[in-house]
């Protein structure tokens, strides 16, 4: 294959063959794989003549079937070999084998954000299972549905301090849903039924099952639960799906009575699949819709009454019109501190409905006038049954001036590109183009920092779900392996990673994973040499100190090389579109380095403790 | 129109959840008695930064239902809040705050009193008069069992403090509605 440096290739296409498959994964249908599965079924045959014994592993793949699991992110290990040695027989569901349990468990993460199913992962015990955390917890942090599954030392064993064995269940605890400690199988089947239920029920989260191994081991005839048995079996677990009628008719009069409302929809939107509930109940009220990071596609950019993205690194015009806001009308969303900044004064004119699936989190971080419980869509069609529709004319007043905001604050030479000259290789730049040229449809995979702030403003999102990125927990790693699952999970949209250079050498051993299993991503590294959203902290807040920030990396495009996977490098803004059309011409995972300015930042800033009123935006740059 | 252009003062700032006067609050949790129930409550009440002050945790009288008195302190939009976090809690079925209710409440405790031939007497006449027990005597000590709020039972440990004590022991308040009403008939399993 040839790989171009410093220049794209000519006429924007991939250069080369796609690698070699090497991978040998049952269902994936490539000869190699035919032939293993063959081989081992005649095995299984011979050996156990067709009569071999149910036992545990059985019934736990059979119980993923059934939940419509059909891709499994693994990595072996002692504990969990039974599961390996009948896996062939369930060709049904496609296992990956990542190269990390960490890039499992973000795969299934990614999988799940794009395709609104369960995502599932699995471990083995002791160091497979703690490899897991870092992922359970990012799922935990933004209500992502995951069952993670590991392996635990043999029943008899626990407690003693065997090989590979750590009190798994102890340290997921706080950061699932639930979780579950199996010791027979017996138990198996109802156990998993559960954990997709609770994962997927209510605000979802992640739920985590350890099983010892000799319940995966042991032979079992139990049967599966019905859906109805699951969730008489669950009676602390019943979560409220309608809003109160009370609650929503205060509401109404509230929106009713409001001169400067605000939508504000986070992710609660996107989980419940309430984006069309959303663009009718803005369009019958004439409210204007703000975002949070993760409710970001809950509404077309486009869309007239789509104001922006709120929050520490949002537009300007977002934050001042919730600063100048009579009312809020959270949908979804959980008033975090990048969102809010001081409590003390957000908002400060607004009285605020707040409408969440989770009562813990409504008068949790603010005190709100009017709390609705329930479910984003059964919420949002409410309230648009009970407000009366609003002419455009009568809102003109208020609408204009948010026009004229938006236009003041896109017109700030800091808006974009943070004061860089014209024509310099600034991310927002390469962010923006990537979006053009994917028609805005792709699903777009952010790592954490500079590089996820970038995608957030300037990819321009059409589509709902087409944004995958860690917001609560802020896992930098995430987006190689989110975006591979994110592209197993909705094989149909074109799949691309934004990840910095430091993000992406967290978890790069991933790719891999993306060569082996031919996983169409496409990876855009913007490379600033540095961690730049610390370099840009130090820059701001700490007197420019900059320790350990400067992050030198290796030549991207041999590291992708000796994967296997086709390469650019593109250094100039005039090499960035034939850049990108060159990975999107490769049949298989791509990379492009974009080597960007080292020192952009992304404005407005606003800095811990500070409010939505004190955004920084004109901090001294390269030009000054 | 906007608030930016307008000459009145700013509003006051608004308020923080949960930062108001705290005090002393009692929730009663049931709970299912799977195994590790007691560590994810204990564990919630950790991470999420509430200070518990005692827990006391026994069966019910219904099969696979266990019941947690929780004591702590806080203010009401705080212990709100532990009281949502802990319904989050798959295996908990029920929690109730009963700080505004009519409730017996008690906790039992054990007070190893130093005490000699000197003072004996005055020792067990002391604890009599406070309702509590003498159910062990040694040479050097005596054991006091007491059962009583958590106040009373504050005051009787104040009065034998001066005596030494030797060893303290305290359940943490248990509480019951008063009156016909019940906590556990109204769960809806």
């Amino acid at each position: 294959m040839t790989v171009t440096k410093g220049e794209p290739p000519a006429g924007g296409t991939a250069a080369g063959a796609p690698p070699e498959r090497r991978s040998h994964v049952p269902g994936d249908g490539s000869a190699t794989a035919v032939a293993i599965e063959e081989a081992r079924r005649a095995m299984l045959h011979d050996v156990r003549n067709r009569k071999r014994t149910r036992i545990g592993a059985d019934v736990l793949m059979e119980a993923l079937i059934r939940q419509g699991v059909d891709t499994l992110f693994s990595y072996p290990g002692g504990v969990i070999l039974p599961i390996y040695d009948i896996l062939a027989d369930y060709p049904e569901v496609r296992h990956i084998l990542v190269r990390h349990e960490q890039g499992g468990a973000h795969a299934a993460d990614g999988y799940a954000r794009a395709s609104g199913k369960v995502g599932v992962c699995m471990g083995t015990s002791g160091p497979g299972a703690t490899n897991l955390v870092t992922g359970i917890a990012t799922a935990m942090l933004d209500s992502i549905p995951m069952v993670a599954l590991t392996g635990n030392v043999a029943s008899p064993l626990l407690g003693k301090d065997a090989f590979q064995e750590i009190d798994i269940t102890g340290i997921t605890l706080p950061m699932t849903k639930h979780n579950y400690l199996v010791r027979h199988a017996d138990d198996i089947p109802r156990v998993v039924a559960e954990a997709f239920y609770i994962a997927s029920h209510g605000r979802p989260g992640p739920v985590h099952v350890d099983f010892t191994k000799d319940a995966l081991q042991g032979e079992t005839r139990a049967e599966h639960p019905s859906a109805e048995e699951v969730a008489a079996g669950l009676p602390g677990f019943r979560p409220t799906i309608e809003g109160h009628p009370k609650q929503l008719k205060t509401a109404a009069r509230e929106i009713a009575a409001a001169k400067r409302p605000l939508i504000l929809a986070g992710h609660g939107v996107l989980i419940a699949e309430a984006w069309d509930e959303l663009a009718a109940f803005a369009e019958k009220t004439q409210i204007p819709v703000a975002w949070t990071l993760l409710g970001i596609g809950a509404m077309d950019e486009g869309h007239p009454l789509a104001y922006g993205y709120m929050g520490m690194h949002g537009w300007k015009h977002v934050n001042r019109a919730i600063q100048a806001a009579d009312l809020l009308i959270a949908i979804g969303m959980r008033f975090d501190d990048r969102v809010t900044g001081s409590v003390k004064t957000y908002a400060p004119y607004a009285r605020i409905i707040h409408a969440d699936i989770d009562p813990a989190e409504i008068g949790k971080n603010v005190a709100v006038e009017v709390p609705i419980v329930g479910d984003a869509k059964n919420i949002l069609a409410g309230l648009t049954r009970l407000v009366h529709p609003v002419d455009p004319a009568d809102r003109a007043e208020y609408l204009d001036q948010l026009a004229e905001w938006r236009a003041e604050s896109e017109a700030s030479p800091w808006h974009g590109s943070g004061g860089w000259r014209e024509g310099a290789m600034t991310a927002d730049f390469v962010v923006a183009r990537i979006g053009e040229l994917t028609n805005h449809d792709a699903t777009y995979v952010a790592d954490v920092g500079q590089n996820q702030m970038w995608t957030a403003r300037y990819t321009r999102f059409k589509r709902p779900n087409s944004h995958v990125s860690s917001g609560g927990l802020g896992t930098m790693g995430f987006a190689v392996p989110a975006a591979m699952g994110a592209a197993l999970g909705n094989p149909g949209a074109e799949t691309w990673a934004l990840a910095g250079d430091g993000g992406f050498q967290m978890t790069s051993q991933e790719l891999m994973t993306l060569a082996a299993d031919r996983i169409p991503v496409k990876i855009a590294i913007l490379d600033n040499k540095k961690l730049g959203m610390i370099r840009q902290w130090q820059e701001i807040v700490y007197g420019g100190n900059y320790h350990s920030s400067h992050l030198p990396g290796p030549d991207f495009v041999k590291l992708a090389e000796a994967y296997g996977i086709p390469a650019w490098k593109a250094t100039a803004p005039d090499q960035v579109d034939d850049a990108i059309r060159a990975a999107q011409a490769v049949d298989g995972p791509a990379l492009v380095w974009f080597e960007i300015e080292e020192e952009q930042n992304v404005f407005p800033f606003m800095t811990a403790g500070k409010g939505l009123s004190d955004l920084i935006e004109n901090w001294g740059g390269p030009e000054e | 129109m906007t608030p930016e252009t307008a000459a009145h003062a700013a509003p006051p700032d608004r308020a923080l959840p949960g930062t108001g006067a705290p005090h002393r609050h009692a929730l009663v949790v049931l709970v299912m008695d799977h195994p590790g129930v007691l560590n994810r409550v204990a564990s919630l009440m950790r991470a999420r930064n509430f200070n518990i002050d005692s827990l006391a945790v026994s069966r019910t009288d219904r099969e696979h239902i266990s019941r947690m008195t929780i004591t702590l302190h806080g203010d009401d939009v705080a212990v709100e809040q532990a009281a949502k976090q802990l319904y989050k809690l798959i295996d908990v079925l029920k929690v109730q705050d009963v700080t505004a209710d009519q409730v017996v409440e008690h906790e039992l405790a054990l007070i190893k009193v130093r005490a000699t031939d000197a003072n004996r007497a005055e020792v067990i006449k002391i604890v009599e008069l406070y309702k509590g027990r003498i159910v062990d005597i040694a040479p050097e000590s005596v054991i006091v069992e007491a059962t009583g709020t958590e106040a009373e039972i504050d005051a009787l440990v104040a009065l034998t403090r001066s005596y030494g004590i030797k060893e303290l022991v305290r359940t943490g308040a248990i509480v019951m509605l008063r009156g016909a009403g019940s906590i556990e008939e109204a769960l809806k399993l």
